[in-house]
Order: C-alpha cells, then sequence, then structure tokens
C-alpha cells in the first residue's frame, strides 16, 4: 500500500502561480525557502497531530510502565517476567506491528497509540525498577524504622530518589517516540510520517516535515530535563 | 523540653529465623529502668542488633515478649509503635532529597504536629545538637560525617520519644570525632535521661556509654547483664573476662577519677621551717619524702636529705614535684602521667593550684576495691564536667 498522494489531489495552480526560478527549484525537488515560507501552514496540522500522538501515547505508556515498575519493586519475582514481555514488544519491527494491529482495531489513532505505547514500555519499566531497586536500603530502612508506612516510603522517600533514573527513561521513551511516530501514517493516523512520505524526493517537503519532528523531540527532552531541574533542588547540592 | 522516659523489659525473648536451627536471640531477658542506658555489645553474630530491632518491631518477634512501659509492642501497629521510639543506625540514612530541616522534622509531622511547633521544634533541636539555625535549608550532601550524626540524632529526638535505639551510631565515624560525638551525647543524655538501647561491638564503647551493659555471645545468649564497672571487676565467665580485655584493671580506672579515691597524706613543709618538726611528721605520713611548698601551698619540689640535714629546711631539693594531678583528672590518665614521669608519686592539686594530698600507685591499686555501686557511671562523670569549667 502507498500513501502517496495522487498527483491530482496536488491543489491547482501549484505548480503555475510562482516566478519561474522559485518554479524551476521545486520542479527538480530542491531546497526552496520561498516555498517553504508559503506552504509552511499545510505543516501545522501534521505537527499538532504528531504532538498528539506522541503526548497521548508518553502519557499512556508511563502510567502503564510505572505501574508495572511498582508492582515489580513490590513483588521481586515479576522483574524478571516483566521485563521480558516488555523486550519482546520492544524487539518487534515497528512498521509490522503498526501492521499487524490494522486487522484488530482498524486504521487510525486507536492502532497507533497502542503500538506507540508497547514501544516505551521497556525503557519508562526498566527504568522505574532500576531507580527504585537503587535507592540505598539504610535510608529504606531509617523511614520505615521512624514510622512511615510502607506506602509512605514508597511516595516520599523510594519514588523521589528514583526520579533522576525514571526521568532518564521519560526522555529516552520522548525521543524514541516523536521518531517512531513517524511511521504511524502506516495505521492511517497521519503525523509528520504522513508528510514526509507524500514528497519524499521533494527536499524542501523532507526538510521542513523532518525538521519539525527533530524540533519535536528537542523540545520534549528540554521540558523534561526542566521538570528534573525544578523537582530536584537537592541534586544540585554540592558538598560545602 | 519535657523528658519522659519509658522502662523497657524484654521477657523470654527469641529469635528463630526459618530454616535455621540455632536462634539469633536465645531467651534474652532484661529490664530497663527509665532514664538509663542499656548497651548491648558483643562478638558479631551474637544477635544484639536483632535483638534491638524486635523492639521497634524492625524484626518480629518469635516469642517472649517486649513491654514498654509495661504493655506489650506487638499491641500496637509497628508504624505507630515506631513513631514514639527514636531510631539512629550507623549508616545514619537521612533522606538525601529533603533538607536538614525536613529531615528533623520526619517525625513530627508524621505524628500531626503543626506547621509552627513543627518549626519550633526544629529550631530547637538544631541548638541542641549546636548546628547553626542557616543548615536548616541545606541537604544532608552539603554536610560533613559529623554533622549528619547529629542531624541523625536530632531527627531521632525530634519526636520526644521515651525511648531510643541506637545500631552502633558512632560506628562508621573517625576515632577523633568519634570521640567528641560520644562525649556530646553524654551530656545530652545527662540532660534528657531518655531511655536508650545502645548497640556497638566496642566494648570500650560500652564501658564509657552505658550505665548497664548485656554481653551476648553467639547465639543470641545473655553473657552478663551488669553495670561497668562489675563487668570489668566481676567478669562472670572466661567468655566475658576475654571479651573485656586483658586491660580491665586499666578500664576500670578509666570510671573513677582522683577525687573518688583515698590520697595519701604528704608532709609538706616551707623553707626556714624547723627540721625537727618535719621529721616528727614524717614518722607518722604514708610517705618518707617531704614535699617543699611556696607560701601559697604550691608545690616546689621533693626535698632532699640535704634540704633536712641542718636545723632549718633548706631549698635543697632532689627532684621537682612532677608530675601533678588535678583533682578532676581520671585516673587512668593520672596513673599514665605516674608512668610516663617514671614516678610512684605524684601531688594532688585543687583548682588554685594547692597541694590536696598525694596521689601514688599504691593508692591507684587501692582504688580497684571500690565496690563497683560506688563506681560513677559515665553519664554523671560526663554531667560533672560540663558543670564544671
Amino acid at each position: 500500500m502507498s500513501a502517496k498522494i495522487p498527483l491530482a489531489q496536488v491543489p491547482e495552480g501549484f505548480f503555475t502561480e510562482r516566478d519561474p526560478d522559485d518554479l524551476d527549484c521545486v520542479a527538480q525537488g530542491g531546497f526552496c525557502p520561498s516555498w517553504i515560507l508559503e506552504n509552511f501552514d499545510r505543516y501545522v496540522d501534521p505537527f499538532f497531530q504528531h504532538v498528539y500522538l506522541t503526548g497521548v501515547s508518553l502519557a499512556i505508556g508511563f502510567v502503564i510502565a510505572f505501574a508495572l515498575g511498582l508492582l515489580a519493586h513490590r513483588k521481586r519475582w515479576l522483574t524478571g517476567p516483566l521485563t521480558a514481555v516488555t523486550s519482546i514488544l520492544f524487539t518487534i519491527p515497528s512498521i509490522a506491528l503498526f501492521l499487524l494491529l490494522l486487522p484488530l482495531t482498524g486504521r487510525g489513532n486507536t492502532t497507533a497509540i497502542i503500538a506507540l505505547v508497547a514501544y516505551t514500555q521497556l525503557i519508562i519499566f526498566r527504568n522505574v525498577a532500576n531507580g527504585l531497586r537503587q535507592v540505598p536500603s539504610d535510608i529504606v530502612d531509617a523511614s520505615e524504622g521512624m514510622g512511615l508506612t510502607p506506602m509512605q516510603t514508597l511516595l516520599r522517600v523510594e519514588v523521589p530518589m528514583a526520579l533522576p533514573e525514571i526521568l532518564a527513561g521519560l526522555r529516552i521513551a520522548a525521543s524514541t517516540t516523536v521518531g517512531l511516530a513517524t511511521l504511524a501514517f502506516f495505521a492511517g493516523a497521519g503525523g509528520l510520517g504522513a508528510e514526509i512520505e507524500s514528497q519524499i524526493n521533494f527536499k524542501s517537503n523532507v526538510v521542513v516535515a523532518g525538521g519539525l519532528a527533530v524540533a519535536l523531540a528537542a523540545a520534549l527532552d528540554l521540558a523534561v530535563l526542566g521538570l528534573q531541574r525544578a523537582l530536584m533542588p537537592w541534586r544540585r547540592a554540592v558538598a560545602a | 523540653m519535657s523528658s519522659d522516659a519509658a522502662s523497657l523489659e524484654l521477657r523470654e525473648l527469641v529469635k528463630r529465623y526459618p530454616g535455621t536451627d540455632e536462634p539469633a536471640v536465645d531467651k534474652l531477658s532484661l529490664e530497663v529502668p527509665a532514664g538509663e542506658v542499656c548497651v548491648l555489645v558483643g562478638p558479631s553474630g551474637c544477635g544484639k542488633t536483632t535483638a534491638m530491632r524486635m523492639v521497634n518491631r524492625m524484626i518480629e518477634i518469635t516469642d517472649g515478649d517486649i513491654l514498654l512501659d509495661g504493655s506489650s509492642v506487638t499491641d500496637r501497629s509497628p508504624a505507630e509503635l515506631r513513631r514514639e521510639i527514636g531510631y539512629v543506625i550507623q549508616q545514619i540514612g537521612l533522606f538525601p532529597h529533603r533538607t536538614i530541616g525536613d529531615n528533623i522534622a520526619t517525625v513530627p509531622r508524621l505524628l500531626g504536629w503543626d506547621k509552627q511547633r513543627v518549626s519550633d521544634r526544629v529550631d530547637e533541636l538544631l541548638e541542641l545538637i549546636g548546628l547553626d539555625a542557616e543548615m536548616r535549608e541545606r541537604y544532608p550532601a552539603q554536610l560533613s560525617g559529623g554533622q549528619r550524626q547529629r542531624v541523625g540524632v536530632a531527627r531521632a529526638l525530634a519526636g520526644d520519644p521515651p525511648l531510643m535505639l541506637m545500631d552502633e551510631p558512632f560506628g562508621a565515624i573517625d576515632p577523633i570525632n568519634r570521640e567528641r560525638l560520644q562525649n556530646e551525647f553524654l551530656r545530652l543524655q545527662a540532660e534528657l535521661r531518655k531511655t536508650i538501647v545502645f548497640v556497638t561491638h566496642d566494648i570500650d564503647e560500652a564501658i564509657k556509654m552505658g550505665d548497664k551493659i548485656a554481653v551476648l555471645r553467639k547465639g543470641g545468649k545473655l553473657a552478663q547483664f551488669a553495670s561497668p564497672a562489675e563487668l570489668l571487676m566481676y567478669p562472670a565467665d572466661p567468655f566475658v573476662e576475654d571479651f573485656v580485655g586483658a586491660d580491665r584493671a586499666l578500664k576500670r580506672l578509666a570510671l573513677q577519677r582522683v577525687r573518688d579515691i583515698d590520697l595519701w597524706k604528704g608532709v609538706l613543709c616551707h623553707k626556714g621551717e624547723s627540721t625537727a618538726k618535719v621529721r616528727a611528721r614524717l614518722a607518722d605520713a604514708d610517705l618518707e619524702f617531704p614535699l617543699l611548698v611556696d607560701d601559697e601551698g604550691r608545690p616546689l619540689g621533693w626535698l632532699s636529705d640535704r634540704g633536712l640535714a641542718g636545723e632549718r629546711v633548706m631549698e635543697d631539693l632532689r627532684s621537682r614535684a612532677e608530675p601533678t594531678v588535678e583533682m578532676d583528672d581520671i585516673l587512668r590518665d593520672a596513673l599514665s602521667d605516674l608512668l610516663a614521669n617514671q614516678t610512684m608519686y605524684g601531688p594532688v592539686l585543687d583548682d588554685q593550684g594547692r597541694v590536696q594530698g598525694i596521689l601514688s600507685l599504691r593508692a591507684i591499686a587501692g582504688a580497684l576495691n571500690i565496690r563497683p555501686e560506688d563506681v560513677p557511671d559515665s553519664a554523671e562523670l560526663a554531667a560533672e564536667a560540663s558543670s564544671s569549667p
């Protein structure tokens, strides 16, 4: 199947109402700044679709993987099986997963989001479980010895202390998801990937659509980094 | 600050781990009166930490019971019980993601104190442990090891618990700071008078910190439960004797001060005094050498035979009056001074430097005959030390 837009869908006058140089550039599939300026609004909707797919998938993926991480922390014997399952999800080729889900969930956002969520699981789960495991046992001992319940110890001590590791996982998951979401058009969910694919030989198009994807990944990364600094002033406290 | 303390009783306490034949703690019975420090000491694997951790139910009791002010610790939920028992461990376990103030406020907040009361309490404790108020906003990583240790103790005291559990609290501190922290702690305890269970593997620390010492042997059996002086004088069996060490007599001397023993009466004489009178006094003195003193009664030196040869005492010394010791000196240190100067006698001086008597090796040896119950404990020594300049 091909997601190429048939020539008939190209708007009237797309190739005609421009000055000769520009026309020439576009015809050769080159990098044409003036074309980009004029056509930038074409990318707004796909960009926000991309943001939507990434954001929803990360949010759902984080909630599930975080819960699984806590579960594995409580029931140590579950760590092995959960790591195995999330690893398998992670190793399925992404295009194959999008296509495999199509008969079950049809074309559209749902299919894309299910697949994207699946890919976040290993990274976030592993970091949550590792982060919690690395909290020094004497700190947990002191916490329970002072009369914090196991749940209070988890939420007030273990999770905050595991936060660097957890957010590191979230950052990797965010960049991975932005990248994988460019393949979401295989599930008919659009996004920047659909734009890239529509005119993959037209440099201006690829640069703008691809560039927006890269910018989104960078912006998400900075956002998590900012969150990390805001949540963890103690990490910056150096020995006096 | 209130200074409530609870009595503690371990009754036939047993801990047996599944799959092991030997119990970790075997029918351990102890009674700790309110306000006393009970040290659990013994070689590694003797169950001392296990026994301590059963008190706040960090380890569940297999058999027997623990009574806190007469009621069983198993009647309460573990979390609720632990909020009323201070807990200090060797690694301290401060929360690295919380400020010093928040660390100290942990238990008061769990107890639901209002904000102002929590804040006042944090200020009070920072002052008690001698940390600046500005430390409140610092994080544990910004403090030295000794400061972190003090914060650990402050955090354990925050809820004003009637009982404190301390598991090798000074074990990870270098020797110089350890001694300072021990002394600080003894001063604090002299003021607060909490009931304390203190675990250590170091017999010297046990002797220094404890009102009572429980020596445990492998398998969690109680070998002896006694005051430091009693333990040092009458070890119950070869194991305890070996554990307290071959220098136990010296260790006992560390528990007494010069003022606590019967000093020898020396013969003091002044320059120009009649030698006949001096000789008369020498006849019924403990020591055959007269000590020449100045007009203020301060020692000049031991008089030689030639100094006594004439009618009048002449300033002719066989040796200077060294060393001198003070009434407040610890006997072991005084003994060490005598030995270092290769002499058997030293004048004992009061605050003004006047001779009050003579300390001799024989008098020190005699001090070991004092009954254990008459030997003061370290907390009393510390209280005396802090009251005198």
